[in-house]
């Protein structure tokens, strides 16, 4: 049973100081600042009328909600700072504590590399079916995204076709970013109950987590509002996603765009902390900075990797769990760009030990999913993954008896301290090593070889099923919700 | 031409390169003042800064906030004008009308704001919608002003299926091809414009405009 084991990186020695204490102190006043004297944008009823109940300035007209540093202080005290993503199977489970860095697929993208002919199409219930089948088998994926929108399923319910889909085809924590509103997140949360086993075992193991996206500068969407405090109220780990870019819905300066965004996460996360207070909360962000000559999202860039570093000493500050963008490169197929922005952005967000990261599998922002890719990007995580332990220096690593035994000149090939320790050696899959006659007379490169194993697994790899009782279940819950 | 009046048409073209609203506008009054047909101050002032900042873009020179700002000096000074034109009973030569929105459901709408900025700044006529506009408001304001563009834009995969009910309620009255369709927004595609019969799509704002134009036929 390999395929339960799950990939991640705990106990890291590489450290790394993106900002100062006091710069992280000045950032967290700015963004008070911001919340109290511009404002964040609720335009939800229900969420205005939390406000309200604790003296918040509220402008009911341009639904814009001004808050007091210390009614945003003291709700973030309350959120917890460490809790565990419950997976269908418990020995899946994974722990958002500090000391593990998780890494999940990424959404929600609109067309599909196809696995078999190779051609871009748009995607389809079957793609999240089939991906959420191959995540299962990697060790590197921890964890799943709705990766792509079930575009021929209804409207209304799309949502939870998805994650109906990829709850039948994996035994792994599910997090959906597709759940935007009222009555989608209540069929949700009757799913999760379902599959947790009840109403306070969902509460004990979550297995279903929502991450809104905000609506920067300084905004959010209602539906998202209404569906995360749903969450909130069930227990179910609930993040909000900001995504404020720099010179477009940020300032150009990655200081200002940090405020922008960390006001709109805080500001969120208080009024699900008023509403259910101890609530699991986590933070979420993938800023970038837009392509100074069109404005477009780049997907990757060395502002996009300093944000990725930065931002979980944000979330370190307020104590509690990130999930971060990084792979999700802005390249169009798996080449050069992918492989550069995919390994900075993971590395960045790695090395300070952010709990969950995003965009394993995932080309043009985040739009086009990739078989191929997504399987480089687990090579690419193991690799970050192997560095993060560091160089290990002591009397066996140092190995003064196999040196004095080689000598001068000769090799260490024969010693029984190689064969000791070149399993801790990195094996890569990907990494063409060949020799160059080899790599003339094939042809064929990583993207070859990756595809290949993605063929493989989906071919060969059968997850545990999911109760027929359970999927009937969700069928009659999914269908309460689709128009008749 | 006098000197006076050269540096005036100057000033208005670097008023509009320096992206600064404020001098844009004041240029504008002054040449009111001084009883320059309105029309001139548009094509022989500011319309060659606007065209000077398109070259320096296309040229991989300027960026979009220059743009931007460039396109926001264009459209006070011609509110300026405006009420001049009126009174003279002439009109500024428009390239095309538009009606902008995003659609229902849909709050999503940065890269929507900034196609109304370019194709005001690039001679069309631009009313802008906003957010969560339903089918029957985007045709009645698009009838309303006999509009010869619609362009809709969407974030969401759940929202952009509202794109084809508005092409498909335009069909059904018969109103194109006299009125194009644009569609925008991260999710959209070539292959979902092509398959939801819409005129074209961008994935940019300045590709919007040169779209636009080609629908217009003018480019």
């Amino acid at each position: 049973m390999s395929h339960k084991k799950i990939k991640t990186i705990s106990d890291p020695k590489l450290k790394l100081e993106v900002l100062t204490e006091q710069e992280v102190k000045k950032i967290h006043d700015a963004t008070l600042h911001i919340i109290e004297n511009v404002g964040v944008r609720f335009p939800s009823k229900r969420a205005l009328e939390i406000w309200e109940s604790v003296g918040a300035n509220v402008d009911h007209e341009k639904r814009i909600v001004r808050v007091k540093p210390h009614v945003i202080e003291e709700a973030l005290k309350k959120c917890p700072p460490a809790y565990a993503l419950a997976a269908r199977d418990p020995q899946q489970d994974l722990p958002l504590d500090g000391n593990h860095v998780c890494l999940g697929t990424d959404g929600c993208g609109v067309e599909v590399i196809d696995i078999h002919t190779k051609e871009k199409r748009t995607s389809c219930l079957q793609d999240v079916r089939d991906i959420a089948r191959v995540a299962d088998a990697t060790e590197e994926v921890a964890f799943h995204w709705v990766p792509v929108s079930a575009q021929d399923a209804p409207v209304e319910a799309r949502g939870l076709h998805e994650l109906k889909a990829v709850w039948e085809n994996s035994t792994k924590h599910v997090q959906t970013e597709s759940i935007y509103n009222v009555e989608e997140a209540k069929a949700s949360m009757e799913m999760a109950m379902l599959l947790a086993g009840g109403k306070e075992e969902l509460r004990k193991r979550p297995v279903l987590s929502l991450m809104q996206c905000t609506a920067p500068p300084l905004g959010h969407d209602g539906g998202s509002l209404d569906a995360a405090l749903i969450a909130a109220e069930h227990g179910v780990p609930t993040g909000f996603m900001t995504m404020a870019s720099c010179m477009t819905t940020g300032p150009a300066t990655m200081a200002g765009t940090l405020a922008v965004g960390n006001a709109e996460v805080i500001a969120a996360t208080t009024l699900l902390q008023i509403a259910y207070p101890g609530a699991p909360v986590f933070y979420a962000a993938a800023q970038t900075s837009s392509d100074p000559r069109t404005g477009v999202y780049t997907g990757g860039g060395p502002e996009d990797f300093l944000f990725g570093a930065a931002t979980n000493v944000l979330a370190d500050f307020y104590n509690i769990p990130l999930s971060m963008g990084s792979f999700a490169t802005g390249a169009k197929e798996p080449n050069w760009q992918a492989g550069l922005e995919g390994s900075l952005s993971t590395f960045m967000a790695s090395v300070v030990m952010s709990d969950m990261l995003l965009g394993c599998g995932f080309l043009h922002g985040s739009r086009i999913w990739s078989y191929a890719e997504m399987m480089m990007d687990c090579e690419v995580f193991s690799i970050i993954e192997k560095m993060m332990h560091g160089i290990v220096v002591d009397e066996e690593t140092l190995a003064l008896e196999a040196i004095a035994a080689v000598g001068p000149g000769g090799h260490y090939l024969a010693q029984k301290h190689t064969r000791n320790h070149m399993r801790e050696l990195f094996m890569p899959q990907f990494l063409d090593r060949r020799p160059y006659s080899t790599w003339e007379d094939k042809g064929d490169d990583a993207r070859d070889w990756a595809l290949e194993k993605a063929r493989k697994i989906l071919k060969n790899h059968q997850p545990d099923p999911l109760e027929e009782k359970i999927s009937k279940e969700f069928e009659r819950i999914i269908k309460s919700v689709e128009k008749k | 031409m006098s000197d006076e009046l050269e540096k005036l048409f100057k000033d208005m073209a670097q008023s509009i390169i320096d992206g600064d609203s404020d001098i844009s506008v004041e240029l504008a009054q002054k040449s009111i003042e001084m009883g320059v047909p309105p029309l001139d101050a548009i094509t022989k002032g500011f319309v060659i800064g606007v065209n000077y900042i398109g070259d320096q873009f296309g040229a991989g020179e300027a960026f979009l906030p220059e743009l931007v700002m460039a396109g926001e000096a264009m459209k006070a000074a011609v509110a300026t004008l405006e009420p001049e034109l009126l009174k003279l009973g002439e009109a500024r030569e428009i390239m095309g009308r538009v009606v902008l929105a995003t659609v229902e459901g849909d709050i999503h709408e940065i890269g929507k704001t900034l196609v109304g900025t370019m194709l005001s700044a690039s001679g069309f006529e631009v009313v802008d919608l906003g957010v969560d506009q339903p089918a029957d408001k985007i045709i009645g304001k698009a009838l309303e002003i006999n509009a010869n563009l619609i362009g809709m834009s969407a974030l969401l995969t759940t929202t952009m299926v509202r794109q084809r009910e508005v092409i498909e309620e335009l069909d059904k009255e018969g109103l194109r091809p006299r009125i194009k369709v644009m569609v925008g927004g991260a999710p959209i595609t070539r292959d979902w414009a092509t398959k939801i019969k819409a005129d074209g799509t961008s994935e940019d704002a300045v590709g919007a405009v040169v779209l636009a134009k080609q629908l217009m036929g003018k480019e």
